[in-house]
């Protein structure tokens, strides 16, 4: 027994004392990148902006995609976030006054870390914000009301479109940043649910195959700059941390809830991880 | 009857033919479907007619039913239409209300 814990001590103080592996932000993404590009050598990088249309083998499923960008059916709900974008408040002020720029050409630096509240922001949350300073009702119980999140989803989807085209560039240069970073990161990494599938099984292992039988995988390289997203299944803009919920349930996870700081880290990682991206939300996705 | 729903057109010239394409919300009720909540029948709202005219004239109509999804796309192709035509849709539900849809045709 004496044996035992003295062996159990010896491994601690190994455990302990040796190096801890060094992966930082800027040679996890190289790596990311190599993956898909050694995975997937016949595709563009420009073209993971684009889902998974452009991966081998989905031939046809990026024929009715083109048809369908023909004449998007997320236009109106486009609509439905310009007008909720240019609707001024009760108090005269519009949306513009609480971004930068008015709000245009500014969503590719989301989600940030913020200094001052010490956590990720997302546009949603800006968006929020702002509906409370000037004294508005917010977008409040999303998990469950639909029509107020997916009214949440058309003005997101409209601050990202006034973006469109310019490429992602998170600023990770704070110890929080690269706080939230990894939490993302495990996030990523970690199995769960009952089917005890992590985000990595899916989207980097078998990216471009199908999972049970008819729903394409895409690869992760590019995930969050196409949302908030249309899917034909849906019919309706959704927000991404619904994309994540759903994603949750596939794998019979128990969601987390919409805004958590969970998915907010996933979505700092994951936008990172598209780093030099163009943004194209809002888009068309099955 | 007004109505808030958006119909939204969109024009394109091929070949001298005129692709004109409708997109409507529209939620399209066929009157099968039950509240999840209620245990209530939804009532059908969906749309029954859709005219198209050219300058003013019609040229064609489409007789919708329960059978065309959720914010439809309807597409027709106009073989006569020229750059700065003027277009408007029409449409009617069977609950009464319409909207309508007005576009210049453009050169592309």
């Amino acid at each position: 027994m004496k044996k035992i814990l003295l062996f159990l001590a010896a491994l601690g103080v190994i455990a302990a004392t040796s190096p801890a592996v060094v992966a930082d932000p800027a040679s996890d993404l190289k790596n990311f990148r190599e993956y898909f590009k050694k995975k997937f050598p016949s595709v563009p990088f420009d073209e993971y902006a684009n889902g998974y249309y452009y991966l081998p083998g989905m031939e046809s499923y990026r024929e009715q995609w083109q048809l369908y960008n023909e004449f998007p059916p997320y236009e109106l709900g486009l609509s439905v976030g310009k007008k909720i974008w240019e609707t001024p408040f009760k108090n005269g002020k519009t949306f513009t006054s609480c971004f930068k720029n008015g709000g245009r050409k500014i969503a590719q630096y989301y989600p940030y870390w913020d200094e001052a509240s010490q956590q990720v922001r997302t546009a949603e949350m800006d968006i929020n914000a702002c509906l409370k300073k000037n004294g508005e009702p917010e977008f409040t119980n999303l998990d469950k009301d639909q029509k107020t999140r997916v009214k949440l989803a058309d003005v997101t989807a409209y601050f990202y479109s006034l973006s469109k085209g310019e490429r992602v560039k998170i600023d990770i240069s704070s110890p929080g940043a690269v706080k939230a970073y990894e939490a993302g990161k495990k996030f990523w990494w970690q199995r769960r649910g009952q089917l005890n599938f992590s985000c990595a099984n899916c989207h980097m292992e078998l990216a471009g195959k199908n999972l049970g039988g008819n729903q394409p995988l895409s690869a992760g390289l590019g995930h969050p700059v196409g949302w908030p997203a249309q899917r034909l299944a849906w019919a309706r803009l959704e927000t991404i941390d619904q994309r994540y919920a759903t994603c949750n349930k596939n794998v019979r996870a128990k969601p987390f809830k919409h805004g958590s700081e969970t998915y907010n880290d996933l979505q700092f990682y994951e936008t990172f991880m598209s780093s030099g991206l163009p943004l194209t939300a809002p888009s068309m996705r099955n | 009857m007004a109505t808030d729903k958006q119909t939204k057109i969109r024009t394109r010239i091929r070949n001298g033919v005129t692709d004109v394409l409708v997109l409507v919300d529209h939620p399209m009720e066929t009157g099968l479907r039950t509240d999840k909540k209620t245990k209530k029948k939804i009532p059908p709202h969906f749309i029954q007619v859709m005219s198209f005219f050219l300058n003013g004239k019609e040229v064609a109509t489409a007789n919708l039913g329960t059978a065309v999804s959720k914010d439809p796309l309807i597409g027709i192709k106009l073989k006569n239409a020229k750059p700065g035509d003027k277009l408007k849709i029409t449409w009617s539900d069977n609950k009464g209300e319409s909207g309508t849809g007005e576009t210049t045709i453009k050169a592309d």
